[in-house]
């Protein structure tokens, strides 16, 4: 075999080349210049309204990264796209994991996007970090150590309301109007920690699905079963007709509304404004439109920040505060890692959130977590519809402990 | 024996095509190179292929009911969805192994197709293409119904295990993942390939191009349509069993309608009525939305609809037009 020039060349080139290609790491996804950090979002397709808040997470490391960054190292934060299909987010959860070996998941959106790798992730020990969803199943830390939400799921939602009906009408009769779905059921599973044994003899249930034209039919049954009060966790298309048929039949329990189906764009003014005046629901979030928090030192940390990195973000759009909160509590966490940014003492750190306020939350809300509760946020605050906007009232009310 | 001497029968082999030694030469050079990735990729890149594979056998049968029978689908989603549920619900329920379900899975597909294949007997066209795709729309909203909810696991959807591979077998879960869908897709094409060269495969095209003349010939353009149907989704179905375990889960939105178009454009990109052209449309649906998202995160996708147009003006007749014309040009410089 004849040994030309050129191929010496190259053999030398790549023979210098390889020990640059494998340097030494600590961890997985960490060096002594950078960590990384993988995430995956619905850029493309029906849910890419949500992709904002990834824009807003990659502006709150770029502005970590000018101030220095965590411990000295610069955070690289990838995320790609899964169209909200779950066996695409699989693919680039494999791809972040495999091929970029990232360090950890971070805020991955999507409850059945999130299922697909749920037992890839918890097989491979890679921390999975504050889910962009509200379903109750991220907080079950004996089967899945590795997987932990953010937000307060819907049965934290029902526990609170449960809590407060309770302390008003400690014998109520309670009706409960629930989608056929895991987002209904959930609202189900809330009041049924809070009752314990007497959900039987005090809550009438109602369901319906999704694809059904009206549900006038279950207000009806509701209020001849004698209920005093009443819990709806359904969408917001059959919210603003429960308010309506409730105000039209004069029934007037004291009416609690899933925080997702409370803008008043879409459901109070279809509704009738005034038809919903007296309506509970409860949130966890500063909410940018109230002029209570124009002056809020919280809330103008989060406007500097969008002013300076995403000049061209939408004021109004709440994905950018969820996302400044979920992005705050990544970045504590990071911070008490210390040095050490092994996927142990990162899922460690994680987990040992002591309670902490957070700039776009409300007061009293807190962030935290415990070993053995991967609920991160237990805490929402009621409000009530006075016809015009919502009135936030009363302490903030922790959900039951299971 | 001697009724063949008398009739005119076209030549077995056309003076174009290739020697034996030939053609035994590209089947071991298309085996090394389906082999090789066992070795030269690592897990990530393995699965991605694998996913491909999987994509080019559901593009395959859709090929054989739209590209060589001319009936428009945009629906075989659902088919795939149905096989994968098939397998997903016999292996998590029943524990079932995998090789079991894809008999179960390609019956249960079959007659479906076969179902839906008597009201494409009256519609034509794009009246066709609409009824195809509201079953598209309907399959994920029909999975997710609260009467069959204790065998789907409704929105939750399934979990499953990827198979192991067998003992006397040195390979990891995901090469072993790579050989099966490998197996099952090299079977099906095969299959596909020797049925399209057939009497059934130009009794097929004869309905697509002329259906009153092919009906004059004495063809039963019912019983064809309607096989066609089941054969195509059959095939699709099996690719959907493939993916429930190489994903390890199956959901209603996995089989969103968006994947019953991503079938269409991989079949159109491929090459309509080709079999060699579904396997580069596996190729293309997998990977050029990685591609596009790797150009611009901010609007992946308007880069990828840039990237179909292109390839649409540029081969017109999809790869395999493109192979067939590079052929011909060889064919034509070495005479």
């Amino acid at each position: 075999m004849r040994l030309n020039r050129r191929a010496l060349l190259l053999g030398t080139a790549g023979s210098l080349a390889l020990p640059q290609l494998a340097p030494a790491q600590e961890a997985p996804g960490v060096t002594a210049t950078e960590i990384r950090i993988g995430s995956t979002n619905a850029l493309s397709g029906p849910a890419s309204a949500y992709s904002v808040i990834t824009k807003g997470l990659a502006a709150m490391f770029r502005r970590v990264n000018d101030q220095g960054g965590i411990a000295g190292r610069q955070i690289n934060f990838i995320a790609y796209d899964d169209g909200y299909q779950p066996p695409r987010t699989l693919e680039q959860t494999r791809r972040l994991v495999e091929q970029d070996r990232v360090a950890f998941l971070f805020n991955q959106l999507g409850t059945p996007t999130n299922s697909a790798i749920h037992r890839y992730v918890n097989q491979r020990k890679i921390p999975h970090l504050f889910l962009a969803t509200g379903a109750d199943k991220w907080a079950n830390p004996r089967e899945y150590p590795w997987t932990i939400g953010w937000q307060p799921s819907y049965r934290t939602e029902a526990q609170i309301y449960a809590k407060y009906l309770l302390e008003q009408k400690p014998n109520t009769k309670l009706g409960l109007l629930y989608q056929n779905d895991d987002f209904g059921k959930d609202y189900v599973n809330g009041v049924r920690d809070v009752l314990g044994p007497r959900f039987d003899a005090m809550v009438k249930l109602a369901s319906h699905e999704a694809t059904d034209p009206t549900i006038d039919s279950q207000i009806v049954s509701l209020q001849a079963a004698g209920c005093d009060a009443l819990i709806c966790g359904i969408i917001p298309r059959f919210a603003a007709q429960a308010i309506r048929r409730v105000f039209d039949i004069g029934w007037k329990p004291m009416m609690f509304m899933t925080n997702v189906s409370v803008s008043v764009g879409t459901v109070m003014q279809p509704a009738g404004l005034e038809k919903g005046v007296g309506l509970l629901t409860s949130d966890y979030r500063k909410d940018q439109s109230d002029p209570a928090w124009a002056d809020d030192p919280g809330m103008k940390e989060w406007r500097d920040f969008m002013r300076r990195y995403v000049p061209d973000g939408e004021l109004g759009d709440n994905n950018y505060t969820y996302a400044y909160g979920v992005g705050s509590t990544m970045l504590q966490v990071l911070k008490q890692c210390g040095n050490d940014f092994s996927r142990e003492n990162v899922m460690r750190q994680a987990t040992n959130i002591a309670p902490m306020d957070i700039a776009t939350l409300l007061p009293g809300v807190k962030v935290q977590s415990q070993p053995r509760n991967y609920n991160v946020i237990r805490q929402m605050q009621l409000q009530r519809w006075n016809g015009r906007a919502w009135e936030r009232f009363g302490g903030v009310i922790e959900g039951a402990n299971v | 024996m001697s009724a063949t001497d008398r009739i005119a029968l076209p030549l077995r082999r056309p003076a174009t095509a290739l020697a034996a030694w030939q053609r035994s030469a590209l089947v071991l050079a298309g085996l090394a190179a389906a082999l090789a990735p066992l070795w030269l990729l690592e897990s990530f890149h393995l699965f991605q292929l694998t996913m491909a594979v999987i994509m080019a056998l559901a593009v395959l049968g859709l090929n054989i009911v739209t590209g060589y029978n001319g009936q428009i689908s945009l629906g075989h989603g659902a088919f795939f969805a149905v096989g994968a549920y098939a397998t997903a619900i016999l292996m998590s329920h029943l524990d079932w192994s995998f090789w079991a379900t894809l008999p179960v899975s390609a019956v249960v597909c079959g007659l479906i197709g076969y179902g839906v294949g008597f009201p494409a007997l009256r519609l034509g066209g794009l009246y066709l293409a609409l009824t195809t795709f509201s079953l598209a729309v309907a399959v994920p909203q029909i999975l997710k119904h609260k009467s069959i909810e204790g065998w789907t696991g409704g929105v939750q959807g399934l979990f499953l295990v990827k198979p192991d591979p067998p003992a006397f077998l040195p390979l990891t879960p995901d090469q072993w993942m790579y050989c099966m869908a490998l197996i099952v897709s090299s079977v099906c094409f095969l299959l596909a390939w020797n049925l399209i060269r057939g009497r059934i495969g130009r009794a097929l095209m004869a309905t697509r191009d002329h259906p009153i003349a092919a009906e004059a010939m004495g063809m039963d353009i019912a019983a064809l349509k309607t096989q066609a149907f089941a054969v195509s989704a059959m095939i699709t179905g099996l690719a959907g069993s493939l993916s429930a375990v190489a994903v390890e889960y199956v959901a209603p939105d996995s089989f969103s309608f968006a994947l019953s178009i991503n079938l269409f454009v991989g079949m159109v990109v491929g090459g309509v009525a080709s079999i060699l052209g579904s396997l580069f449309g596996g190729l293309f649906v997998l990977f050029v939305p990685n591609i596009a998202e790797a150009i611009s995160k901010a609007a992946p996708g308007v880069i990828y609809g840039v990237i179909l147009i292109a390839f649409l003006f540029l081969l017109p007749d999809g790869f395999a037009g493109l192979l067939r014309r590079l052929a011909a040009r060889l064919r034509r410089a070495s005479p």
